[in-house]
């Protein structure tokens, strides 16, 4: 086991939990982290696997990707954030209801 | 190892006594104000005694001086968030812990 | 051998891997969310020293300002804005077949992941070859900026179409362009600005240049710049969204010299984002250099705009941008 498979595994687990809590949880703000902690697993995988090189150099092209996906989790954060403050506006809750039949 | 490896070492592990007791402060001090005096106060002798034994370990004064600079952004910063937060707080009407 | 196991590295890593975890579960199981959110400010700063043991410095430091400081300011105000009615984050709707067949769903799919993750093959060596034998055409020192600004630039043109997207989505769900202050603001916040504002404008400038050699380049310089116009715009009084002439010009520039760059290497080379040899490394200055200021004024635009509330009175005549209270006005 080396070091760059320990995170790939932990990278593994941490999108296990957070997808697990995106489906449990029906407050909007907790998908929200869950998301995120699911965003950190994906990055921690791609990282981890970059590492897998010959010599002292890791992998460049992973590190860029996540560098890119980090950006665009902060934007889809601030635009989930947004939307969740503004259904709370117009509805008054932030939970998820179940859908009743009309 | 030389001696001013040997000395920066030294000043890296002495710094974890300080960052040890600022965390046991804020888990165990009874408020607010208390919490931030533990941290702001251990954390940031903690940060410089880290920085001093970096400083001696990498042996360049580029990085020292960036290091120095790092140090004091960290105070600056910390000192004013400290007391910000304490006083965010006083209007909130938290009361400071008396012994009862 | 570089994965050779010392006994420090791997306590230090397993330390730090189990951090992780208990954190992460800590967080997602809170129903206090300002708890929730605490916790997931440490999470991302462990998750930068993570980085740093897995040799993504440049990552490292784009976590340590976006992911962590930036992700918690804006979950912190998002949930300053929800709470105004006090409310707690309840359980679950749903029913207890339902969770079970959750949870042996995301089980199955963990365990066949981490199946795969087990049974990659231990080296993988085509793509470092690929970029390390075309770096001295690509105009910059630094592997990941070459990559992340030359081999793949239409990746970042397209990312910085995204943040600009996202800014675009924000403003358009917040319900006023005028974010009012409580209370003046205290004069120690404003002599921290003092203080901090040039080092950051410094500091800034400095990343963004330092990109070409060593870990740095234009979203991480452009995460620090963020950060100021944050202190800048939480020490306003008041700051009027639609009375601003330069943050949309910040903000778009970016994709315009992006598009410019790449609209010209089309029409003069024949390949879309294929720079001349000999240019490479000042076009990739000068696409950074817009970058970074995009990428601040989204940033900020982005915190902004979740802070702006309804409950703000009707902006007036005056077309300033920033009123700073000097006087004294503490209660």
């Amino acid at each position: 086991m080396t070091i760059p498979l320990l995170y790939a595994l932990v990278g593994v687990v941490l999108l296990g939990m957070g997808l697990y809590s995106l489906v449990m949880y029906s407050h909007l703000v907790r998908k929200i982290l869950a998301l995120n902690v699911s965003g950190a697993g994906v990055f921690l995988f791609l990282v981890a696997a970059a590492d897998r090189t010959s010599g002292p150099l890791p992998d460049p092209v992973p590190h860029a990707m996540v560098l890119t996906g980090i950006v665009v989790a902060v934007s889809a954060t601030a635009l989930a954030l947004a939307l969740t403050c503004r259904i709370h506006q117009v509805s008054g809750t932030t939970q998820l209801t179940d859908n009743e039949p009309d | 190892m030389s001696l001013t490896d040997l000395f920066g070492s030294f000043l890296l592990l002495l710094a974890i006594p300080f960052f040890w007791g600022g965390s046991l402060g804020l888990l165990r001090f009874p408020d607010i104000y208390t919490r931030l005096h533990a941290l702001t106060k251990a954390d940031n002798l903690g940060l410089g005694l880290v920085v001093a034994g970096s400083i001696l370990i990498s042996k360049e004064w580029t990085v020292g001086v960036k290091l120095i600079l790092i140090w004091l952004a960290v105070l600056t910063a910390s000192t004013i968030s400290c007391y910000l937060i304490a006083n965010a707080a006083r209007k909130r009407k938290i009361n400071p812990w008396k012994i009862p | 051998m570089e994965n050779s196991l010392n006994l420090a590295a791997v306590t230090f890593d397993g330390v730090l891997a189990l951090v992780l975890l208990v954190l992460a579960w800590q967080l997602l199981r809170s129903p206090n969310l300002f708890k929730a959110i605490v916790l997931f400010i440490s999470f991302g700063l462990m998750l930068s020293l993570a980085w740093v043991r897995l040799k993504a410095v440049d990552i490292a430091l784009a976590e340590a300002a976006i992911g962590a400081g930036l992700t918690g300011a804006l979950f912190l105000t998002a949930l300053d804005r929800l709470q105004r009615n006090n409310q707690k984050a309840g359980d679950s709707l749903i029913s207890q077949p339902g969770k079970v067949i959750a949870g042996i769903s995301v089980l199955a799919l963990t365990c066949i992941l981490g199946w795969t993750v087990w049974t990659l093959p231990p080296f993988s060596n085509q793509m470092l070859a690929l970029v390390s034998s075309n770096m001295p055409i690509s105009g910059v020192e630094n592997p990941v900026t070459a990559v992340l600004l030359n081999f793949r630039g239409y990746d970042t043109l397209l990312e910085i179409g995204v943040l600009l997207l996202a800014a675009v989505g924000v403003l358009a769900v917040t319900p006023s362009a005028v974010m009012v202050a409580d209370s003046a603001p205290s004069p120690i916040l404003i002599l921290l600005l003092r203080l901090l504002l040039p080092f950051i404008i410094l500091v800034s400038g400095y990343i963004l240049w330092i990109g070409k050699y060593a870990p740095g380049g234009a979203f991480q310089a452009g995460a620090v710049l963020a950060a100021g116009g944050i202190l800048l715009a939480t020490a306003a009084v008041r700051f009027n969204l639609s009375a601003s002439k330069a943050l949309p010009l910040a903000t778009g520039i970016g994709l315009l010299i992006f598009l410019l760059v790449a609209l010209a290497t089309m029409m003069l080379r024949g390949n879309y984002l294929q720079y001349p040899v000999a240019q490479a490394g000042t076009l990739i200055l000068v696409i950074e250099a817009a970058a970074t200021l995009s990428i601040a004024a989204v940033l900020v635009l982005l915190f902004v705009g979740l802070k702006s509330d309804a409950d703000c009175p009707v902006p007036g005549e005056d077309s300033k941008n920033f009123i700073f209270e000097e006087e004294n006005t503490i209660k």
